[in-house]
């Protein structure tokens, strides 16, 4: 099956005055339709950049240098300005963190919803009228007859994000990027609003880009996830191995600095020293070695592409079994403990 | 101010006196319209009671935290504990002194240094023009500790090691740090005039996981290091297990449920600290089933009647529409909830 969206070594250069820095380098994957990729990553390590490059809305001087994006099999990354108009909104449908500055303070909902819908669709104002309505009724607001006709600022915060994922899903679209939908809500809102996105995108069979600094937003929405690491692939897999299982030592550090509801409170937290380089900073050969407790040889001189991990790939020498062999007997013992599973057997480390 | 100087034995049995007393906090907000406007359009006052009789006490070395959702008035309480913003009610007192009350200027600096706050947004909380050193060094400068430019210049370098930084960080600005030494600079401008009540409003919640985990593990090691007191503010609940040692849920302005953390998290009685603890997300993917909670806080401005809960909870009963319910004794928690009351 022709997946709903497949990025394929995609590279984003952003010039500035003092050089161009790569914000994306070389990423690929693809998001099955109806599946939920989950982006996760810390702040600037380019999910939010990913998700504006697809939808053709990178902010200049920030450019797609490298690579190609398709939509469902057509590739959409070199389209003109006018062309790709169409398509956002209609094929791809998009949910941004504070649905404030996503809806038009002077507009009453009904209308912008209505516009949004004529756009893209050919019916007339009743029809778009009759499907508005029907759309509010599927995001859970009540009484959505009456409510066509209040301004944003009646709603409420979880209320004003319901209208947004109805304006996205206007046009019934083949991909949906919601770039952190739940970040600016209260957590009682929170699960409300994933539960309803999950549903609706699974309903419609629409694909979604999920991006997330929230590891448990991810866990509990998304089918695999992708993480990023200054603006690199670190892993991809299943969500509920690379949440588990872990084979990439950035996500290993990252998924034990979570504070969680169980396990011993008193305990310190696990952390990863240091944190993420910026962009213009980036070290040689993998950009976590300065931070990884596993680094070897290799790691600061050549910059590891994904291996297969597990059930999904890790962009680690530590999988490679070429490499791997090279790496101390003591590195492979401690990756091993902390369940990386390693391609080469037990034993056949160098010395 | 009966608890005032009386030692109370914690778990662990070492004799710890209460250090932070809160009695009665209230905290009214006028948003009325201007008089002619009011007049106009026929419309009278309009009260946000943002805080509505907070009680609670923190004891010397342990850390209170206040957990709640936005308009719970979490931060207002921050605010009045440091004396940002005068409660319109109620006391606080910090080692006997009342925050509010009449006193010496002498006494009133003495007791501004033992309080100091560390602000949610690193980025908005240091002056950019400054650098790091003159940042840390004020608070030195402002109390009169340390005369000596020297001496003053050693101390800054000694608080920088202490956070986990270079002493020759303090000739940067504050750009050339990340997010996570920024908070690590707050802090250490916090420790600079060595204070042992320290208000932390939010710290980690504009920072990355995997930095949250450092500033985290930081405050707590600092606390154990120096005795440290903390009220800490934060709507992730996974965070306050972390940090605290006794919880209080707060729900438009009223404090719901205050326990210590170990049977809170444990045991939650009251429906709404069920409904958040239901509410975390399930990071370790157990499969379990997740209550859909209902509805949204109500607009602060006009609050249901009764327990302010009761048009979202799930066992509401006929009396929760009209009466407030009076904090009821749990185990070691106090749940204000007529699930426990007498008449059940």
């Amino acid at each position: 099956m022709t997946p709903a969206l497949s990025v394929r070594n995609l590279r984003i250069e952003i010039p500035t005055r003092r050089g161009v820095l790569t914000a994306i380098d070389d990423l690929s994957f693809d998001i099955a339709p109806g599946e939920v990729l989950g982006m996760v990553g810390e702040s600037g390590a380019g999910k939010s950049i990913t998700g504006s490059a697809v939808i053709g809305l990178l902010e200049p001087p920030g450019r797609v240098a490298g690579g190609e994006i398709h939509l469902a099999g057509e590739r959409i990354d070199h389209l003109p300005p006018e062309r790709m108009r169409h398509i956002r909104g209609k094929r791809i449908g998009m949910i941004f963190q504070d649905p404030l500055t996503s809806l038009n303070p002077l507009y009453r909902i009904g209308d912008q919803l209505v516009e949004t819908i004529m756009t893209h669709q050919r019916m007339t104002t009743a029809e778009a009228r009759d499907k508005a309505q029907r759309l509010l009724e599927e995001v859970g607001i009540p009484a959505a007859k009456t409510r066509l006709s209040s301004y944003p600022h009646q709603f409420s915060g979880g209320m004003r994000q319901r209208v947004v994922i109805a304006l996205a899903l206007a046009a019934d679209p083949e991909l949906v990027i919601a770039d952190e939908p739940t970040t600016a809500l209260d957590v009682s809102v929170q699960a409300q609003i994933i539960a309803l996105l999950k549903r609706l995108c699974a309903e419609r069979g629409a694909a979604v880009m999920l991006i997330t600094h929230d590891m448990g937003v991810i866990a509990e929405t998304a089918d695999r996830v992708c993480v990023l690491y200054a603006g690199r692939l670190a892993e991809l897999g299943p969500v509920r191995d690379v949440v588990k299982h872990p084979q990439h030592p950035y996500t290993i550090g990252l998924m034990s600095a979570i504070p969680s509801l169980t396990g011993d409170p008193d305990e310190a937290l696990a952390q990863i020293p240091g944190s993420m380089p910026r962009l213009g900073a980036i070290p040689a050969g993998c950009a976590f070695n300065p931070r990884c407790g596993y680094r070897f040889d290799p790691c600061t001189v050549e910059r590891p592409p994904p291996y297969d991990a597990g059930a999904g790939e890790a962009a680690c020498f530590l999988h490679a079994p070429a490499f791997a062999r090279q790496a101390p007997a003591e590195t492979l013992r401690q990756a091993d403990a902390a369940g990386i599973q390693l391609s080469i057997p037990n034993g056949e480390a160098a010395r | 101010m009966s608890m005032q100087g009386l030692a109370v034995a914690n778990e662990t049995g070492v004799e710890r006196k209460t250090l932070v007393e809160v009695e009665g906090l209230r905290r009214v907000f006028d948003l009325s319209k201007p008089w002619l406007n009011r007049m106009i359009e026929r419309e009278g006052r309009v009260f946000l009671t943002a805080v509505d009789g907070v009680d609670f006490s923190i004891r010397q070395g342990e850390t209170y935290a206040l957990v709640g959702e936005s308009g719970s008035g979490k931060s207002t309480i921050a605010k009045m504990a440091v004396g940002l913003l005068p409660p319109s009610a109620g006391s606080i007192a910090i080692d006997g002194a009342d925050v509010w009350g009449k006193k010496s200027p002498e006494a009133e600096r003495r007791m501004r240094r033992k309080i100091q706050m560390i602000f949610q947004d690193p980025f908005a909380s240091l002056n950019p023009r400054w650098r790091v050193g003159s940042i840390i060094a004020e608070p030195i400068k402002a109390f009169g500790l340390i005369d000596d430019p020297l001496d003053r210049a050693a101390r800054v370098g000694e608080l920088l090691s202490l956070v986990g930084l270079d002493p020759r960080d303090g000739q940067k600005f504050p750009h050339e740090f990340s997010g996570g030494q920024r908070q690590r600079i707050a802090i250490a401008r916090a420790l600079a005039s060595e204070p042992n009540f320290i208000v932390c409003d939010e710290p980690t919640s504009a920072l990355d996981v995997s930095v949250q985990a450092q500033v985290l593990n930081l405050l707590r090691d600092l606390q154990e290091r120096l005795g440290l007191t903390y009220l800490f503010i934060s709507h992730n609940l996974a965070v306050v297990r972390h940090v605290a040692t006794r919880v209080g849920v707060l729900y438009l302005g009223r404090l719901v449920e205050e326990a210590p953390a170990r049977e809170l998290f444990a045991a939650p009685q009251h429906p709404y600290t069920k409904m958040l603890l239901e509410a975390v997300p399930d990071i370790e993917m157990e499969g379990k089933d997740r209550q859909s909670i209902a509805g949204e806080i109500p607009n602060p401005i006009t609050p249901p009647a009764g327990c302010h809960f009761h048009p979202r909870c799930p066992v509401r009963r006929p009396e929760c529409d009209v009466e407030t319910p009076p904090p009821h004794r749990v185990g070691d928690a106090t749940v204000r909830c007529h699930l426990f009351g007498s008449a059940s």
